[in-house]
């Protein structure tokens, strides 16, 4: 297994005097990998996200240790690690243009001046693939759609270079045409530049399409972890097995049967 | 669309906007259409209005004319008026948002500041403020703003409180933004907006307060305002009513383009929300 990039143990969140949000969590991220984090609704695979990327709210208490062994620092945020949110249309500013949001986190962390940073967002946007770049860097986000949203808030995710990769559920806000789109450029650009990605979703199907491993979440608990492979075709816990069973397409029968006539 | 054409094609934005507009104009003639010092005798007292090509809106009780104090009048109420909003606004927003940041026990102090200038009704708390340190404009303006500046902080903080859990909080957060860069950049555009419909409101709220002091002698008596010259036309109120219907109906006028003129802006600014959405 090459270097272990990020390494958690006991990680554990409380929100509150409620229920553990994350219960005991050991998990490493190996440099370079692609790891999809899978579960339900309030698995706390969200949480999981926003400790890593230090976004928990204040009264949130934080147990457990988290270590950066390639980093040999904690992660600067922008720098070392990109987050992309669940929904693009909060999450980019929208009194702010587009050139704006991308090029600030090139600016602030790669020394660049703001007319080196524009070009750099344009480039960018050329790398996620957005049509006629330069009128897009003058647009606010109102006037794009939801997937040319998501494209931005990668773009700006990774405008500073980062080495880690975040989606916390980046394409559960969108259909699945806009959906297929995104992964692949995920997949392209974590594939170029040498990028760690945790896919945080609740899609098993989506994210074992392109992913290295599975982390499956489950109340708080990490159930299993392991390669792709082997989680899909022999999960060693039953909730896995469930969860990949309730999978459905079109070939699944309606969960509700048509009426007797 | 721009936001002014947005403005104007709605009636009450246009109307609000044109009756402004004209007051500006009329205020910042004044000395062209009526030379000289408004509260100087210009003729006859108590001359009827439409009578005297001179003074074509008649005299009052000492021979002043009534054209040049409605003129003149404009004036004060426009500056006083802006002024006291403004300093309200700047005010209220720069206490709102120190209040949403810092939150807890700076947050609970300075909110209940505003709760103890909130329970204070506004005319009376500026009536005691002109009457205690004495008959100025600047005084005027101040009493009036410390009357006005709790609604503006209480909206700012609300404001701030919500924008601050949003998404793009986090994401200028999670690119390395300093807190205070994302308070100014990130978090107060977003915030003014409904705080700017307000200040329409304020401004008309402001004059009416002007005016109403000004009725009760509290205004300056050196400078022509609307107030005055209605409670000079108080004492002929019978005989000759016109000294105080005149500028008592530009105090209306200019009331109610404020407020047209902020309805209109309020729509406006909500059609931008809904497209933006």
């Amino acid at each position: 297994m090459s270097d272990i990039f990020c390494s958690l143990r006991q990680l554990s969140v409380t929100y509150g005097h409620g229920a553990a949000a994350l219960d005991r969590i050991d998990l490493d991220i190996a440099a370079g990998e692609r790891l999809a984090i899978v579960g339900e609704s309030g698995s706390g695979k969200s949480t999981f996200a926003r400790a890593l990327a230090d976004l928990l709210p204040e009264r949130a208490k934080v147990g457990g240790e988290m270590l950066w062994p390639a980093l040999g620092h904690p992660p600067r945020p922008g720098r070392d690690f990109g987050f992309i949110f669940q929904d693009p249309g909060s999450s980019l500013n929208p009194v702010l243009t587009i050139g704006e949001q991308i090029a600030e986190g090139a600016r602030r962390h790669l020394g660049l001046n703001w007319k080196q940073a524009y070009a750099r967002a344009e480039e960018l946007l050329g790398r996620v693939r957005m049509p006629q770049p330069d009128k897009v860097m003058r647009a606010f986000p109102h006037q794009l759609s939801g997937g040319q949203r998501q494209r931005v808030a990668i773009a700006a995710a990774i405008a500073a270079k980062p080495q880690l990769l975040i989606a916390d559920e980046a394409t559960s806000a969108l259909d699945v045409v806009v959906q297929a789109e995104i992964v692949r450029l995920l997949d392209g650009l974590v594939r170029e530049d040498g990028m760690t990605l945790l896919f945080i979703t609740h899609d098993i199907a989506l994210a074992s399409g392109f992913v290295d491993r599975i982390a499956v979440f489950r109340d708080a608990r990490l159930v299993e972890a392991g390669p792709v492979r082997s989680v899909l075709s022999a999960p060693q816990s039953d909730y896995t097995a469930e969860l990949i069973a309730s999978h459905r397409d079109l070939r699944t029968p309606p969960l509700i049967a048509k009426a007797a006539s | 669309m721009s936001r002014l054409q947005r403005l104007l094609s709605q009636p009450e934005g246009a109307v609000g906007l044109a009756i402004l507009f004209i007051l500006v104009v009329a205020g910042l003639l004044a000395p062209v259409i009526s030379p000289g010092d408004p509260l100087r005798i210009a003729g006859r007292a108590l001359l009827a209005p439409f009578t005297d090509p001179a003074s074509p809106l008649g005299t009052d009780r000492l021979g002043r004319d009534v054209l040049a104090g409605l003129l003149y009048g404009a004036r004060t109420s426009l500056a006083v008026g802006l002024a006291a909003a403004f300093s309200a606004m700047i005010l209220g927003v720069c206490v709102g948002m120190v209040a949403g940041f810092a939150g807890g026990l700076v947050d609970e102090a300075l909110m209940r500041v505003v709760d103890a200038f909130q329970i204070v009704p506004a005319f009376l708390l500026a009536l005691a403020f002109v009457s205690t340190i004495g008959v100025s404009t600047p005084v005027i303006v101040l009493a009036i703003a410390l009357g006005t500046w709790a609604d503006p902080a209480r909206l700012t903080r609300a404001q701030v409180l919500a924008i601050r859990e949003q998404d793009y909080v986090a994401s200028a957060r999670v690119i390395g933004m300093h807190p205070a860069e994302i308070a100014f950049r990130e978090i107060l555009p977003n915030a003014l907006p409904p705080v700017l419909a307000l200040s329409a409101t304020i401004v008309a709220g402001a004059i009416l307060t002007e005016a109403a002091l000004s009725f009760l002698g509290l205004g300056n008596p050196n400078i022509a305002t609307w107030g005055s010259m209605i409670a000079e036309g108080r004492s002929v109120l019978r005989s000759a009513s016109y000294l105080s219907v005149i500028p008592g109906a530009a105090l209306a006028v200019t009331v109610l383009g404020v407020h047209l003129f902020s309805e209109g802006l309020g729509k406006a600014l909500g059609d931008d929300g809904a497209r933006a959405a």
